[in-house]
């Protein structure tokens, strides 16, 4: 036997999951004892208590702390417990198979490398031994051996393991699922889990101690293209570190970066650390890192960064598959915080297609909603455009969480990007913005100089409601206050850029509505607050304003809509002004929304907060 | 050290989750083994600063050797120290011959929720760790805590990859547990990888004992050892069978689950 207390070269991390009571805290619990990896007096110190309690000891009483789940025999929440073997730490997961804990057993399996699938010989493949095999898939975790548990019960019969395995393999094999091995064992026996079995001599493989160091440590993931999730951006002493985990790929000083969905580049500076020498110059995958860039662009949390040659995909829509945790149901049209990877958006469900039924795979169609524990086929649509990329390509990206309230309340792999109305001109915009020339003179410099940053303010709403108006007062006063505004009015691009169009072509708000963003998008890069209206565009505004966010985007747009009755205002407005309005009260109002957008007030401090600006 | 690195980033990762969504942070810093690595942690995140500050909860019954490396450490890396202490308790005579669980839930349970409760903060980090005990095996790594600070271990929220809770209700705060997937041997070869400050009571000073683990002076005892430096530490650590905190009082019977449920750390 080699020496199990060998020094650890790496780390893995294994679930193990099946259905209620088919021994997956027995089968740790002997794994650690047959391996010698208990400390000394735990067995003694749990069957004390057993013996106080006059009931017969289990091994799976070493893992299950709390008071509650052994007095009632369950694994309420997972456990994380560490041993060493064969030149790894494993840290083995062990996760609650009661549907009641499902969110548990999620939990557990989500931070797992590899996992270990129970199924009881004598019960057979039951609902959640299913619905664990299917989530495993779903969750990415891809290396896994079946344990089939309690062979004792069946007399050692080899056909009994092999009619759970031919059933069990037809199961996965609907999803392509396909288990590194099947293994007969006895955990309360300690039958092929450390030791070989006696009783099973028809089975010649691995036991499950030899399995785990079958299990891979994935390593593959640097050499996709790069992929790093924007955390934070620190400014703590002299440099400007954008900090993230790279999630695919690497990177090195002197690369140049993409950042999406704003479409930002800038190169490497330079790679931050603490404590390292010589200071490192590249990064790979896995890594928490901190970078600087050679342009005081300014990035988000939430962006991508990529290489040129290989972006992430940019839209405000995709199709998943999601299991619900929820404590209340799904529901369409219901407001939730999206989640993917460091991004953080509104969301709402826009679709669901079917609900997938675990046991049989069968889907159903037509609901509105999706309970808790049931898995969905669903399109989601961001409140903005959020940069994704595939799950089948890239894992980490490629996921996502729904946050319900205050909980995280589902999760969901990304299978399909859907198509959204301002894809032309989104991808016009990314064009255009990666072969701009730039001078001398930055964004930032600009922004210094200027004591702002450039923004759009538009106003939004039908005729008559003093939008205009309103415009010309608060270009006014933004200049009165020293600051550089300017009012853009679409009367005077009409005579002028949009000479050359014919009055039924003046009429279709999508080639007007993109000539007035790409205008706006110059005054922008001069650093002005552009303050404007929708008037050109008549009762087609909501259809101008998407327009014109796209082409500006990632300028902050301030959009302030005015009413003279109760109305729903376009998405994302920020400032609603319904009924009389007192207009000096209304300018207030949108200066301290200016401030609130970090436009006019530059956040200085050791936690500084920026914000979009080009 | 490839592994060493492994748990490295996933801490770092944690730790600018935690900054990035709470405005009112701080970090619980026990002076001990785990606690310190977790100081270290955060100067790796933060770039050689700690933007928060490091609370110690002061029971009165620490070895003072303690009390001169915390002060020393907060001087040389400039740390803004909070000290908090139930007074209280402590004049109405309350020490550990009443009972440990009673003495650790005044002192330490009580002490910790006084101070979070004065300055508002609504995310505390901790050094725990998964090995050392079976309920903090079950914590999560943003483990929320209700308006009287107790954990309910039953509904704990889901935990999806690098996904976590960050959002809570008025009132409630979470506790944040970086170091949970590292284990005691890994402690000791970051301290050694990365040439961390530690406490000499950890090791054997002459008289063939040292502290394994660090509590108050009256309920921690050392253990019979040989080690004198962290290689020896090391050494010792795969080859023994003996709990970590067999030395802790606390750990007795139920002591731990009904102390955490409560709140302690």
């Amino acid at each position: 036997m080699d020496n199990p207390t060998q020094k650890p070269s790496e780390n893995l991390n294994i679930v193990i999951v099946g259905h209620v009571d088919h021994g997956k805290s027995t089968l740790l619990g002997r794994l650690y004892a047959d391996t010698g990896s208990l400390p000394d007096g735990k067995l003694e110190k749990v069957q004390a208590i057993c013996r106080q309690q006059g009931k017969e000891f289990e091994y799976a009483f070493l893992f299950d702390a709390f008071l509650e789940e052994q007095e009632q025999g369950i694994t309420i929440d997972t456990a994380r417990t560490f041993f060493a073997w064969k030149g790894r730490q494993y840290i083995i997961i062990d996760a609650p198979g009661h549907k009641e804990f499902l969110k548990n057993m999620i939990s557990g399996a989500a931070r797992a490398e590899a996992a270990l699938l129970l199924i009881d010989a004598l019960e057979g493949v039951k609902e959640q031994s299913k619905k664990h095999g299917y989530l495993l898939s779903l969750l990415g975790v891809r290396q896994f051996a079946v344990v089939v548990n309690k062979m004792d019960l069946v007399g050692y019969r080899q056909d009994v393991f092999a009619g759970i395995e031919k059933e069990y393999r037809e199961f996965l094999s609907q999803f392509k699922a396909v288990p590194a091995q099947f293994i007969p064992v006895s955990a309360k026996l300690g039958d092929n889990i450390a030791n070989r079995s006696e009783k099973m001599p028809w089975y010649t493989g691995p036991t499950v101690l030899d399995t785990l160091s079958v299990f891979k440590k994935e390593a593959a993931r640097s050499e996709q293209p790069l992929r790093l999730s924007v955390q934070d951006i620190y400014k703590f002493d002299a440099r400007r570190i954008v900090t993230g985990r790279i999630t695919a790929g690497r990177l090195k000083v002197g690369d140049h970066l993409v950042f999406s969905p704003s479409n930002k580049r800038a190169n490497i500076k330079s790679v931050e650390a603490f404590n390292i020498e010589p200071q490192p110059t590249e990064g790979r995958a896995g890594q928490s890192i901190g970078i600087t860039l050679d342009e005081q662009i300014f990035v988000e949390r939430g962006e991508i960064a990529s290489h040129q040659e290989q972006l992430p995909l940019v839209s405000t829509a995709f199709r998943a598959n999601v299991f619900w945790l929820g404590k209340r149901p799904l529901e369409k049209g219901r407001k939730y915080l999206l989640r993917v990877a460091t991004k953080e958006v509104d969301c709402e469900v826009a679709s669901i297609h079917r609900i997938i039924d675990t046991m049989d795979l069968a889907q159903q169609q037509g609901s509105s909603a999706v309970n808790r524990n049931q898995v969905a086929e669903l399109t989601v649509r961001a409140k903005a455009p959020v940069a994704f990329d595939l799950s089948a390509s890239f894992e980490a990206t490629g996921r996502f969480v729904l946050v319900d309230e205050y909980d995280i309340a589902g999760g969901g792999i990304i299978t399909e990007l859907v198509h959204d109305d301002q894809e032309f001109l989104r991808e016009e915009a990314r064009r255009r913005d990666f072969a701009w020339v730039k001078g001398e003179v930055g964004v930032e410099d600009r922004a210094q100089q200027y004591g702002h940053r450039a923004a759009v303010v538009l106003f939004t709403g039908g005729r008559h409601t003093g939008k205009s108006f309103l415009a010309r007062k608060l270009e006014g006063r933004l200049v009165a206050d020293g600051r550089h505004a300017y009012l853009l009015d679409g009367e005077n691009l009409r005579r002028g850029l949009d000479a050359d169009l014919s009055e039924e072509e003046r009429g279709q708000t999508t080639e007007m509505a993109r000539r007035y963003g790409e205008v706006a998008r110059l005054l922008i890069d001069t650093g002005l607050i552009v303050v404007s209206t929708t008037n050109p565009f008549g009762l087609a505004y909501r259809e101008a304003v998407q327009a014109i966010r796209t082409l500006v985007n990632p300028a902050p747009v301030i959009a302030v809509h005015m009413s003279k009755a109760d109305e729903e205002p376009p998405p994302n407005t920020d400032v609603v002004l319904s009924g009389p309005t007192d207009f000096d009260a209304a300018t207030r109002r949108i200066m301290e929304e200016l401030k609130r957008r970090g436009v006019l007030a530059q956040a200085i401090g050791a936690k500084p907060t920026f914000q979009y600006s080009i | 050290m490839k592994h060493l690195r492994q748990l490295e980033d996933q801490s770092v990762y944690i730790l600018r989750e935690a900054y990035k969504h709470f405005d009112n942070l701080a970090m619980l810093w026990s002076m001990g083994k785990d606690s310190t690595v977790l100081l270290w942690l955060a100067r790796k995140a933060f770039f050689g600063h700690v933007p928060f500050p490091l609370l110690h909860v002061d029971t009165s019954y620490k070895i003072p050797a303690m009390i001169e490396y915390r002060d020393r450490l907060a001087r040389e890396w400039r740390l803004d120290l909070v000290i908090g202490q139930n007074k209280e308790a402590l004049a109405a005579g309350m020490n550990p011959s009443m009972g440990r669980v009673v003495c650790c839930t005044a002192l330490k349970t009580n002490g910790l929720k006084q101070l979070l409760e004065q300055k508002g903060y609504t995310g505390v980090i901790l050094g725990v760790r998964a090995d050392e005990e079976g309920t903090r095996a079950k914590e999560r790594y943003f483990s929320p805590r209700d308006k009287h600070g107790d954990w309910d271990f039953r509904d704990q929220p889901p935990e999806l990859w690098d996904q976590y809770k960050t959002t809570f209700p008025p009132g409630t705060h979470i506790r944040i547990h970086p170091l949970l997937d590292w284990t005691e041997i890994n402690i000791w070869e970051y301290i050694k990888y990365e040439n961390i400050p530690f406490i000499d009571l950890y090791l054997d000073r002459g008289d063939g004992t040292r502290y394994r683990s660090l509590g108050c002076a009256p309920c921690t005892t050392p253990i019979k050892s040989t080690a004198k430096n962290v290689d020896d530490i090391i050494h010792e650590l795969r080859h023994t069978t003996v709990a970590e905190r067999s030395g802790r009082a606390q750990d007795e019977g139920r002591g731990m689950e009904l102390l955490r449920k409560d709140g302690y750390m």
